[in-house]
């Protein structure tokens, strides 16, 4: 044991500084990624999403009937060990039709939102970054924008514009950025003005660089979470305008053309409408989940 | 020459602690003291000393999740107001202890006038009308030095200067004439020149008010002159406990030491670099076994790391929570 | 205040002015669309048209005329069907159609207001996560499935309602709950982070150390600040109404005006699509900026922001 009158000893600084009692930081993602796992929904619509995907880039290649393949022999079916989900009015195979309306509703979604994301961030980025006269007259625009009811022009342009993939990609581009515009021109004025830009400029870093390399990582948080959330978005649109007849042109079809296909016959067969029903609202189930669960993660103010 | 008085606060053994996803903060662990009646003390510390917390916690305003006091007692005229019914607590609140709040921009709310808002607490614990509570709200508007108060109790928070919105607050605090007062750093959200009015105006106040007010800050130089007594705290615990005179003349606490150096002083003659105390406030999750500021302190010995020191008594009323004062430690020079 | 009234009206008639020219713009790109001169239609019609729109004028004379008919009210003629005019449809289906909407906002705010109090009251205990789940629900099946479901369940199963048809009132209910379904979720959720976000404010811990009891603290301090962003959902909310109603009134066969644009759409009936939306895009509008004036109404800050006291 020590004795008491070494106890009494004053300590050397350098042995002070070896204890460290301070709690070590963690970085942004990493502590995000926790809070994220913490969330056993967002969790679970992750892991769905992920499988989701998996089976619409693998699912028809590895089918055993193709997509479009009539059979005026068998339609109607039930449902049955050799066509899981049944067949459809022409006797093509639900199952295999549904795994393939899952690469177009799931592409529509990944892709309009990546529009949607892409002039959403350029221009609020740009319009924030810039400030002043510029900053006023690109938000005034986007006021304008948002006082417009996007879907009806978006309903004109599918008329206009005819049925089709990359239409609907036209159309639901025009429109939805202007929120993602606006969350990101109000991330990019707030840090701006935050010190450590500041800091950076003094340290004679050029705008670019500023811009990519300060300002953009920080504002990534609510971005990635606008995006995410404006998937299910998109694919609802689509699912929507196929149902009033403005989506994708049969043979092709989405989620939201089987949908509203199996509206027609549902009361008799009702497996039509069920399974791309079910696909749909989980898809949106999970991206909204998920899209919840990344908002609450990535909030910088929950940090302890 | 007063006889001795009951305490009208007194505090024992208060715990308060947070639990959060990544562990339990320990904010309180552990502080005795009290506060006479009329009587003005100032609680001194750094960010995350647990002073504001412990404000909360006599007002029993902490909410769960994820705050808890977890033990300890909190009497109030004898009664300990840790033991009582939420409901028991409201008709406390506001009428025996009220607090100032710390931001006056945040602290009052944007949707209500602040007649409103400054009335609803008369309303609630005293009955009477509201004609009456209108003549006295003004009063006390004028009282904390507002001009045209019948104005002003029309108007909204955002109408008004941070300075006046202060004052607000104060006069809101003082409108039950409460037994005590607690200020969380009323100055610290206003500008210098409104810090001085404000620090004016609680010392008038003072001498007018029957409370007792308990003064929180990292300000040294505000409770001068306004406190006659001191508490220091560092990291949930109070580390020296006197009468301004013995804590400003005669401090025992490296800490409090360090405090004070870091008060800058108009009539320095050399140009001195800004003293500071270095190091960092030790994580509250998982606290030292020893004295909380070993890790910083100059003086600090082997038995600083080991255990914690119990309070030595200088004088009457004068406590410190530091091995220095045991009488096995080595005398050593303050570095002024 | 009046400042602000005034800003808001230039800014309506800016929008409409916009909306006016982009479906003239868009109707000329149609191909064999009504401001063409197309044999594919009918003569009667191509009479209508010509007498209506003078396609011989000059491109901006058509496109003023165009303009100034629309400010006159005048929505246009049907391009496929001789007698009628858009106005015609509007005025038989929009009743309905206001109806159903009418029922349909009551619902959503009626539950989704108190879901979002009591669920932010009772954070993260049994009643919000109750709350959350449906509401994520309520979110993410879109109308025209919940409406199959419904239609199931309570009319064919169990044969409470009729599925179809328009008549007695009962016959509201099952579609107005469906088109209440999103709006309900999306409002619960916004009430509920809304006053979460209040709630934690340090006004409220002012309100607490006063005394107040807890019903006051949220009725009265708490409401009124959380009330403004939901406020502001009222525009889109309507508008989802709308949209949703294009679906519900195609599904229970009711005779409102989005299911007559939706056949509109089916019929390539042009110039009914364009009047109609020129209709709809118009009553929201009008709809936001009446919004935006409640919304003025209840933040002091907008009414008074022009005067400051030292």
């Amino acid at each position: 044991m020590i004795n008491e009158k070494e106890l009494f000893e004053p300590v050397k600084t350098e042995e002070i500084e070896a204890k460290e009692y301070i709690r070590p930081s963690i970085g942004y993602w990493a502590d995000a990624w926790r809070r994220l796992k913490k969330n056993k929904l967002a969790l679970i619509g992750l892991y769905i999403i992920i499988v989701l995907i998996a089976l619409a880039i693998f699912g028809p290649m590895v089918s055993v009937y193709e997509y479009d393949a009539t059979n005026l022999n068998n339609v109607y079916a039930p449902i049955s060990g050799s066509h899981w989900f049944g067949t459809d009015e022409l006797g093509r195979d639900v199952f295999t039709r549904v795994l393939y309306g899952a690469r177009i509703s799931l592409a529509v979604g990944f892709v309009a939102s990546f529009i949607n994301l892409i002039i959403g961030v350029l221009y609020g980025g740009i319009s924030g970054f810039m400030g002043g006269k510029v900053d006023n007259v690109m938000m005034r625009f986007v006021d304008i924008l948002y006082g417009v009811p996007i879907l009806l022009i978006v309903i004109l342009l599918m008329v206009v514009l005819g049925p089709g993939l990359t239409n609907i990609f036209i159309a639901l581009g025009i429109g939805y950025w202007v929120g993602m515009a606006r969350i990101v021109r109000g991330q990019t004025l707030s840090l701006k003005e935050q010190e450590f830009t500041l800091a950076a400029k003094t340290l004679g870093a050029s705008r670019t660089r500023i811009l990519v390399r300060h300002i953009i990582p920080n504002a990534i948080g609510p971005i990635i979470v606008t995006a995410t959330l404006l998937i299910p978005n998109a694919i609802f649109f689509e699912a929507f305008l196929s149902f009033i007849g403005l989506g994708v042109s049969a043979p092709v079809a989405s989620w939201g053309v089987l949908a509203s296909d199996g509206v027609r016959s549902f009361q008799s067969h009702p497996n039509l409408l069920f399974f791309p029903a079910l696909f749909i609202s989980i898809t949106m189930l999970s991206f909204n989940f998920l899209g919840d669960g990344l908002r609450d993660a990535l909030d910088p103010r929950q940090r302890k | 020459m007063r006889g001795k008085m009951e305490p009208v606060l007194r505090i024992k053994d208060l715990k308060t602690e947070f639990f959060t996803y990544t562990g339990v903060v320990k904010a309180v662990r552990g502080i005795d003291f009290s506060v006479n009646p009329g009587e003005a003390v100032g609680i001194v510390g750094e960010s995350g000393c647990g002073k504001t917390v412990t404000g909360l916690s006599i007002m029993r305003l902490i909410t769960y999740p994820p705050g808890k006091i977890v033990s300890g007692e909190v009497s109030l005229d004898g009664t300990d107001l840790l033991k009582l019914s939420e409901s028991e607590m409201r008709k406390i609140r506001g009428a025996k202890i009220s607090m100032i709040f710390q931001d006056p921009m945040t602290s009052l709310n944007p949707a209500l006038t602040i007649g409103f808002q400054l009335s609803e607490m008369l309303i609630l614990h005293k009955n009477i009308t509201k004609e009456e509570t209108k003549k006295k709200i003004i009063e006390l508007l004028s009282m904390v030095r507002i001009k045209s108060p019948e104005n002003v109790f029309n108007q909204y928070p955002h109408q008004l200067s941070g300075g006046m919105r202060q004052r607000a607050m104060i006069a809101l605090a003082l409108s039950c004439e409460p037994k005590i007062v607690i200020a969380d750093e009323p100055t610290t959200s206003v500008d210098v020149t409104i810090q001085a009015q404000i620090l004016n105006l609680l010392q008038d106040l003072k001498s007018r008010v029957n409370s007792s007010i308990i003064l929180i800050t990292h300000n040294l130089a505000v409770v001068a002159g306004l406190c006659s007594r001191i508490i220091v705290m560092y990291a949930g615990l109070i580390v020296e406990e006197g009468n301004d005179r013995q804590v400003f003349d005669n401090p025992k606490h490296p800490y409090t030491w360090g405090l004070l150096r870091a008060v800058p002083r108009v009539d320095e003659q050399e140009k001195e670099r800004l003293s500071t105390i270095k190091g960092l406030p030790p994580d509250l999750m998982s606290p030292p076994k020893g004295c909380p500021f070993a890790m910083r302190c100059s003086y600090a010995m082997k038995i600083c790391f080991e255990e914690r020191p119990p309070y030595f008594n200088s004088e009457e009323g004068h406590r410190t929570m530091c091995w220095l004062l045991d009488k096995r430690a080595q005398k050593v020079k303050r570095d002024e | 205040m009046r400042k602000f009234v005034i800003q808001r009206v230039i800014a309506m008639l800016i929008t409409l002015f916009i909306i006016a020219t982009i479906t003239f713009f868009l109707a000329k790109a149609i191909p064999g669309g009504p401001f063409t001169k197309e044999k594919a239609v009918p003569d009667a019609v191509l009479k209508n048209l010509e007498r209506k729109y003078h396609f011989d004028d000059p491109l901006w004379k058509q496109y003023a005329d165009y303009i100034i008919s629309l400010a006159k009210g005048d929505l246009g003629p049907s391009f496929r069907y001789d007698a009628l005019t858009v106005n015609d449809i509007v005025r038989k289906g929009f009743p309905v159609s206001a109806l159903l909407g009418f029922v349909a906002i009551l619902i959503s705010l009626g539950l989704g207001l108190p879901a979002g109090i009591i669920s932010a009251y009772k954070q993260n205990f049994w009643q919000d996560n109750f709350v959350m789940f449906f509401s994520i629900l309520g979110i993410s099946i879109p109308n025209f499935i919940l409406a199959t479901l419904f239609m199931y369940i309570f009319g064919l199963k169990l044969h409470i309602f009729n599925i179809a048809g328009w008549g007695r009132w009962q016959d509201v209910i099952l579609p107005a709950v469906t088109l209440a379904a999103y709006p309900t979720a999306y409002i619960a959720r916004l009430m509920r982070s809304s006053m979460l976000d209040v709630l934690s404010q340090d006004y409220i811990k002012t309100a607490r150390s006063k005394g107040l009891s807890e019903y006051r603290v949220m009725i009265i301090h708490a409401l009124k600040n959380a009330l403004i962003p939901v406020v502001t959902y009222l525009g889109p909310l309507i508008a989802a109404i709308f949209t949703g109603s294009f679906i519900v009134e195609r599904l229970f066969f009711i005779p409102g005006l989005g299911r007559y644009y939706v056949t509109s759409i089916y019929d390539r009936d042009y110039t009914v699509i364009l009047g109609t939306t020129v209709f709809y895009a118009a009553f929201l509008i009008i709809a936001n900026f009446v919004v935006d004036i409640i919304y003025a109404f209840l933040d002091p800050r907008i009414t008074y922001s022009t005067e400051k006291i030292k």
